[in-house]
C-alpha cells in the first residue's frame, strides 16, 4: 500500500529543473506524479516515477541530494464531497496530513490523491475500513 | 609543581629591567637597519626619521611597518643587513601563496632563536635529562631545526626523526623512551591513532609532554591529543620571518603563550589605522626583531589577530603573554562594526553537523550591512519537508547569532554547488566594495 516518492532538494536557480528532468529522460524514466514545495531560496521537488530505484541511482550519480519518502495513495470518485469524506476519516482518527497532491489517472477511473501522513499504517487501516480505495505501488508506478 | 626556567634572570625579570633591555636593543637595531639596509634607510628618510629619534622602546610607534610583500619584493636577500660571508644559515617559508620568503641568520641569530626554543622546552617541563623526539620536518622549514637547536641548547638529547613514517615514530617513542614529542598538533593526533592501531598503550610509554605548533589548533584538539597520547600538550608559536618556533611558548598555566620579548618585541595594532592597541584588545600582532642581526625586521605585520596581556602568571614568568591567534587579518570581515572571521562561521557549521563547504556573502542594503551564509546540503540532513529544512536554517542562524552577535541569513544550497579552488578556498564575497 505504500508508495515510494522521490524528494529532491532543488535550489531556486534557473535551469535546475531542466537538469533533473533531463536526467530522467536519459534513463528513460517516466514521471507519474509530481509537486513542488517551495520557499524563496529552495524547493523540494516530489516525484513519483515508474522506477524509483533507478531514478535514485541516476540522481545520486548527478550529485543531487534526495531521499525516498514513503507516501500513500487513494482513489476516490470524481464528485463533490468525495475528498471531504476521505479527509474527515483521517481527521477523526487524529491523523495529520503533512502534504498532498493529486495526479491524473487514465486507467483507474478515479480521482487519485497522494498523501503524506504522520501515521501511515493507521491511515491505511482507517481509510480501508471506511471503504476508500487504496492505491497499490503497482497502480501508481504503472499509471 | 616547582617551576624551573631556562633563563630565570630574563624570564622572570622585573618589567623595568625588560624595558631597559628592549630599549637598548631597539636603539642598536634601528641603527643597524638605517646603516646597512637600503630599504629601511629609504623608509626612515621618507618620514624624516633619524636613528637618534629612537631613544626607548616606547618610541617604537614612530617606526614604519614591514609587510610580507616587502620580503617578497626583496627576494631573496635584499633585506639582509650583514655581508654574505657572515650568514650562518638560511630558511624559507613554503610560499604557497606566491613567491617563497627567504630568511637568513647569523651565528648570534641562531643562538637567540635556540634560546627561545630552549625556554619553550623547559616551560613544558623539559630538562637536560630528557630525550626530545622531533617530528617536525627538517629542512628549509624552521620547525625541525628550530626545536633541534633548542634541545641542544638546553643540553637535552635530540632525536631528529623528522616527519613521516608514522609506525616508525611509534617504535622510536616506545623503544628510545622519548620524554617530549614536538610536531604539529594534527600530526600528534595521527601518531596517537597509529599507536592505537598498533596496540601500543600510551600509558606504557615514558612520553609525558608535547610541544605542538606551526598550525592553528583548538582547546578541543588539545583535549583529544592529551587523552590519546596520555601527555600534557603545550602550544608554541613562531614564524620564519621572525625566527621560527620559539617566538612565544606556553607554560604550565596554559592560558596563553609567553613571548620572548627580550628578542622579539610584540605589539597589537589596529590593522586599519596602524595605531597601538591596549592590552586585552584584539588586533593585529606585530613583531620587531630587536635581538637579530641578519634580518632585523621592523614592526613586521604578522596578520595574525591576537591579544596581549601583562597579567601576573602563576608560573612566575613576567614575560608578556599572547593569546592563541584568532585568525588572519586578511580574512577578517567587519560587519555592522563587528569583527567576523570565516573560521568562526566554519566552527559553528561543523558544530551543528554541516559540511565545511560554505560561502559568506556580505552586502549592503539601505546603508545596513547584511550577511548571508550559504552552506551545502548533505544527504544526511536532507529532509522531505520544508519545515525541517527551515528549522535547520534557523538553528544555524541562531548558533551564528550567539557566537558572532550578528544576525545572519542562512541558505542551504545544493552539494558541490559552491565554488571550489585548487589553492585557498574562496570563503567570502564582499559585495559592499564599490558601493
Amino acid at each position: 500500500m505504500k508508495i515510494q516518492q522521490l524528494s529532491i532538494f532543488v535550489e531556486n536557480k534557473c535551469g535546475r529543473l531542466q537538469e533533473i528532468t533531463q536526467a530522467l529522460e536519459e534513463e528513460k524514466i517516466n514521471i507519474r506524479a509530481m509537486s513542488v514545495a517551495d520557499t524563496s531560496d529552495f524547493g523540494i521537488l516530489r516525484l513519483i516515477v515508474d522506477n524509483p530505484e533507478k531514478a535514485v541511482d541516476s540522481f545520486r550519480s548527478h550529485g543531487m541530494t534526495l531521499s525516498l519518502t514513503s507516501v500513500i495513495g487513494i482513489g476516490i470518485s470524481d464528485e463533490p464531497g468525495a475528498f471531504a469524506r476521505a479527509v474527515k476519516i483521517l481527521s477523526e482518527a487524529n491523523i495529520g496530513i503533512e502534504y498532498l497532491y493529486d495526479y491524473n489517472s487514465r486507467q483507474i477511473g478515479k480521482a487519485c490523491i497522494i498523501l503524506r501522513v504522520d501515521d501511515e499504517d493507521r491511515a491505511i487501516e482507517v481509510l480501508e475500513k471506511n471503504g476508500i480505495k487504496m492505491l497499490t505501488a503497482k497502480d501508481v508506478y504503472n499509471v | 609543581m616547582s617551576q624551573s626556567y631556562f633563563n630565570e634572570d630574563i624570564e622572570c625579570a622585573p618589567r623595568e629591567v625588560l624595558h631597559w633591555i628592549q630599549s637598548q636593543k631597539l636603539k642598536k637595531m634601528v641603527k643597524n637597519c638605517y646603516e646597512n639596509i637600503p630599504f629601511y634607510k629609504k623608509k626612515f628618510d621618507d618620514i624624516g626619521l633619524k636613528p637618534e629619534d629612537i631613544q626607548s622602546i616606547d618610541d617604537i610607534k614612530k617606526l614604519p611597518f614591514t609587510y610580507k610583500t616587502d620580503l617578497r619584493d626583496n627576494y631573496p636577500f635584499g633585506l639582509v643587513a650583514v655581508p654574505r660571508e657572515q650568514l650562518y644559515r638560511v630558511h624559507a617559508s613554503s610560499g604557497t601563496t606566491g613567491k617563497q620568503t627567504v630568511v637568513a641568520y647569523t651565528k648570534n641569530d641562531i643562538d637567540i632563536w635556540s634560546q627561545g626554543a630552549a625556554r619553550a622546552i623547559v616551560a613544558a617541563g623539559g630538562s637536560k635529562n630528557d630525550f626530545v623526539h622531533i617530528s617536525y620536518g627538517y629542512g628549509l622549514f624552521t620547525g625541525g631545526l628550530g626545536l633541534h637547536y633548542g634541545t641542544e641548547k638546553l643540553g637535552a638529547t635530540a632525536i631528529p626523526v623528522s616527519s613521516g613514517n608514522t609506525k616508525r615514530q611509534v617504535d622510536i617513542l616506545r623503544d628510545y623512551g622519548s620524554d617530549i614529542l614536538c610536531c604539529t598538533p594534527s600530526y600528534a593526533l595521527f601518531i596517537g591513532e597509529t599507536m592505537k592501531e598498533m596496540g601500543v598503550d600510551p600509558k606504557s610509554l615514558k612520553l609525558r609532554a608535547g610541544i605542538f605548533g606551526a598550525e592553528a589548533w583548538t582547546e578541543e584538539m588539545r583535549k583529544q591529543i592529551e587523552e590519546l597520547l596520555d601527555i600534557k600538550a603545550y602550544d608554541i608559536y613562531g614564524l620564519s620571518e621572525i625566527a621560527g618556533p620559539g617566538v612565544a611558548f606556553e607554560c604550565s598555566e596554559q592560558t596563553g603563550m609567553h613571548v620572548n620579548e627580550d628578542m622579539f618585541y610584540p605589539e597589537i595594532i589596529n590593522p586599519e589605522t596602524g595605531e597601538q592597541m591596549a592590552d586585552g584588545e584584539y588586533g593585529e600582532l606585530v613583531f620587531t626583531c630587536i635581538g637579530k642581526e641578519a634580518l632585523p625586521l621592523v614592526r613586521y605585520r604578522t596578520r595574525d589577530v591576537c591579544m596581549l596581556t601583562r597579567k601576573k602568571c602563576s608560573c612566575g614568568r613576567t614575560l608578556i603573554k599572547m593569546a592563541k591567534p584568532h585568525g588572519r587579518t586578511d580574512d577578517m570581515l567587519i560587519i555592522r562594526g563587528i569583527n567576523v572571521f570565516p573560521s568562526q562561521v566554519e566552527h559553528v557549521l561543523l558544530s551543528v553537523g554541516m559540511t565545511p563547504n560554505y560561502l559568506i556573502v556580505v552586502d549592503r542594503n539601505n546603508n545596513l550591512d547584511t550577511m548571508e551564509v550559504q552552506v551545502e546540503m548533505t544527504p544526511e540532513i536532507f529532509s522531505d519537508t520544508v519545515k525541517n529544512l527551515e528549522n535547520i536554517e534557523r538553528r544555524i542562524a541562531g548558533e551564528l547569532h550567539s557566537i558572532l552577535n550578528i544576525a545572519a541569513k542562512v541558505r542551504l544550497v545544493e552539494p558541490k554547488s559552491l565554488p571550489r579552488s585548487e589553492g585557498k578556498a574562496v570563503r567570502v564575497i564582499d559585495k559592499r566594495k564599490g558601493k
